[in-house]
């Protein structure tokens, strides 16, 4: 069925659809659609599951926690700040290999307080051990959250969603909703191995001496490249079921161009047009679209990328002092390639700017009228500011 | 099979504590009185070490450790699932340190027992962080000695007090507790047992190691706070109903102190000024629960 909805409720319908358990959550922007309308689910009973309506996002983390260990299916939502104040247990749930899943709405970090879109909240938690997607339109969104559930439960890690704060979270676009049925075919009930449990009392998240810690973060590592081949054999079965599919990357007329474009998030999209506009006027380009940021897709992102000449990418976020991160992360994953492309790094959109077809066509010829980068990473679209005076 | 006679043993002989680590001791009564139908939740503090390293655990009941200020949050999670799942049994217990409550985990046991989550928090308090080497909490109480407090800079400050501050939040039981006065502490853990919503247990728990006591002086320590009303033995019922549960002979607390090594810089000026701080909070506890003359 079709309905016409905001990317925040596809985040909900998806919730209401994989019959979540335990939600706690703390309202931010651009996060509060999220919980407002599954605290209506709960309320009205559309959603039989318990809200905990707790006084912080870390708390909201910690009470998942509990939740997860417990043995229930459980969801949480947050963005920026929020986000930034989990980080502890953002460590702790893939440490205790709790599949918790969580929307993730990408928002810029304060000071000064900006709600809008940017992508450093969630790529500054790379290393804390979360599955993290970057998702293009609503229908995405929903199909990536039930995803999320079946993958996070079968590897045991905690998955993020993320989506662009307004562009995506406040967007209405229209969205396919699975048939529940169809739903609880994909998503069985949650059946953990290990639960807090009196019949079998144990011990969750102990003192670990240097014998066994490094065994056990191998493990959580191990979880992490079994979770990027069961990705791909999760989706075969989605699309067998719902007729969609996305892929880890999507490699967008890859084959014969010399310059590829890479993007993450609804950037995509308006970058779909430019390419046509560039095809139209016979240059080969290409676009190569990063969904699942970790674990890395290499393989794929090399595959898509290693006949190209050049590569843009651009970066809604800023790793100060070392450039964009998805730049950092496809220079990573090239390196070892011989003859690998050249990677031209751009900052664009940061805190919510537009990127505009325009800019997106400045960073191709940028890249393509450049012989070797200019440096790690170019901000793009910036105003001209005379430091230290005001501006005119 | 509810299993609440108390000669049963939830902890395993052998534990990684100290000698007469009085935290122990409180765990062993505690569970004892609350039985096998029990989740616990223990955040940070020298029980993480206490209950021993992987693979092996000194406690009987399903334990789930968790990060430092989390003891509120992660219960109410564990209360959340268990009502998903139907079980209305199970009780379930935060452990915390005097750290872990009164200072970092302070907001999300506040936030937690708002929501009158139903569960027992049990604070066991031996007056500072003791897992990270003996440095001063809210909880350290006037004229002690802490590896942050050293030399003539001992704490100068009141000790926070906690049960005023869940009372206020008009919590359905709060009650203080003694592992000098183990049938007491029974009853409580009992009774809290029995009751719905948010209760909160303050223990007194001494600390060989941290005070500069010998081990065989814990329980003797334990006895004197309650006998020289340093640490009355209390409940309130609903935030409102005070019952005060051991009349002292109002002991001086010099010997208190002197037995000490925490306090040992301590002049007699000074324990002058510490007994009238004591009476005058002794005074006002009678306040509360009617009893003042
Ligand atoms: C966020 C965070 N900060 C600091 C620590 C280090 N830490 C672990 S236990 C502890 C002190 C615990 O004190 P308390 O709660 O009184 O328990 P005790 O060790 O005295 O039994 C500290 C500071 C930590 N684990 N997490
Ligand atoms: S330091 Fe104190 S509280 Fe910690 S184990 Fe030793 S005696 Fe017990
Ligand atoms: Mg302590």
């Amino acid at each position: 069925m079709k309905r016409v909805l905001e990317g925040s409720h596809a985040v909900a319908e998806a919730v209401r659809l994989a019959k979540v358990q335990v939600i706690s959550a703390y309202p931010i922007t651009p996060q509060t659609h999220i919980v407002e309308i599954l605290s209506d689910y709960c309320s009205t009973g559309k959603l039989k599951a318990k809200f905990l309506r707790v006084e912080s996002e870390h708390s909201a983390l910690a009470a998942l926690i509990g939740a997860q260990s417990s043995g229930v299916r459980t969801f949480t939502a947050t963005s920026s700040q929020g986000l930034a104040l989990m980080h502890e247990l953002l460590h702790w749930s893939s440490g205790a290999r709790l599949p918790i899943v969580m929307a993730e709405v990408n928002r810029a970090l304060g000071p000064g307080w900006n709600i809008w879109m940017d992508q450093t909240d969630s790529l500054a938690q790379r290393d804390t051990g979360w599955i993290q997607f970057y998702c293009e339109d609503s229908q995405e969104v929903l199909d990536t959250t039930l995803q999320a559930y079946r993958l996070a439960e079968e590897v045991n890690l905690p998955v993020m969603v993320v989506l662009d704060a307004f562009f995506l979270s406040h967007t209405y676009e229209p969205v396919d909703i699975p048939d529940e049925k169809d739903v609880d075919r994909f998503l069985p009930p949650f059946a953990p191995k290990f639960q807090l449990d009196t019949a079998n009392p144990c011990s969750f998240g102990q003192l670990v001496t240097p014998a066994f810690y490094m065994e056990m973060r191998h493990d959580i590592d191990r979880a992490m490249d079994l979770a990027l081949v069961r990705f791909g054999e999760i989706e075969e079965e989605y699309a067998r079921i719902f007729k969609r599919r996305y892929g880890a990357v999507e490699a967008i007329q890859c084959s014969d161009a010399d310059i590829i474009l890479l993007t993450s998030g609804t950037v995509t999209s308006t970058c779909r047009l430019v390419l046509k506009a560039l095809r139209d006027r016979g240059e080969k380009v290409g676009i190569l679209k990063v969904k699942l940021f970790r674990p890395t897709p290499a393989e794929q992102i090399r595959g898509a990328l290693k006949s190209a000449k050049k590569v843009a990418v651009v970066d809604r976020n800023c790793s100060f002092g070392a450039g964009g991160i998805f730049a950092q992360e496809v220079r990573a994953a090239l390196c070892n390639l011989p003859g690998h492309p050249l990677v031209y790094g751009y900052i664009a959109g940061i805190g919510g700017r537009d990127v505009t077809p325009e800019l997106l066509e400045e960073i191709y010829w940028k890249t393509k009228n450049s012989e070797v980068p200019e440096k790690e990473s170019v901000w793009m679209g910036l105003q001209e500011v005379a430091h230290g005076t005001q501006r005119s | 099979m509810e299993l609440n006679a108390l000669d049963q043993e939830f902890m395993h002989s052998g534990h990684v504590g100290c000698p007469g680590c009085g935290a122990a001791i409180a765990m062993r009564f505690f569970l004892k009185a609350l039985g096998d139908k029990t989740i616990m939740v223990l955040p940070a503090c020298c029980w993480s070490v206490i209950a021993g390293p992987y693979p092996q655990s000194t406690l009987k009941i399903p334990l789930i450790h968790s990060a430092f200020e989390t003891g509120g949050a992660v219960a109410s999670g564990v209360r959340a699932a268990l009502d998903m799942k139907g079980d209305r049994e199970t009780t379930v217990v935060t452990w915390a340190g005097d750290g872990g409550t009164f200072d970092i985990g302070f907001q999300a046991l506040s936030g937690a027992v708002e929501r009158n989550e139903d569960f027992i928090y049990v604070c066991y308090d031996n007056e500072a962080y003791m897992n990270t080497g003996i440095q001063r909490s809210s909880s350290t109480p006037y004229g002690a000695w802490t590896t942050t407090t050293p030399g003539t800079d001992w704490k100068k400050l009141r000790k926070k007090n906690i049960v005023e501050a869940l009372v206020a939040h008009r919590i359905p039981y709060a009650a203080t507790a003694n592992i000098a006065f183990p049938e007491d502490l029974v009853r409580k853990a009992q009774k809290a047992k029995s009751i719905k919503g948010s209760r909160f247990i303050h223990v007194y728990a001494s600390c060989p190691t941290g005070w500069r006591i010998p081990s065989e002086m814990s329980i003797k320590i334990a006895r004197m706070a309650v006998q020289t009303n340093i640490f009355p033995l209390y409940e309130v019922e609903d935030g409102l109903r005070y019952t005060i549960n051991y009349k002292p002979k109002e002991y001086l607390v010099r010997e208190y102190f002197r037995l000490q090594g925490r306090f040992r810089h301590l002049t007699d000026k000074d324990l002058d000024q510490i007994q009238e701080m004591v009476n005058e909070d002794w005074e006002l506890l009678l306040r509360k629960a009617g009893e003042h003359a």
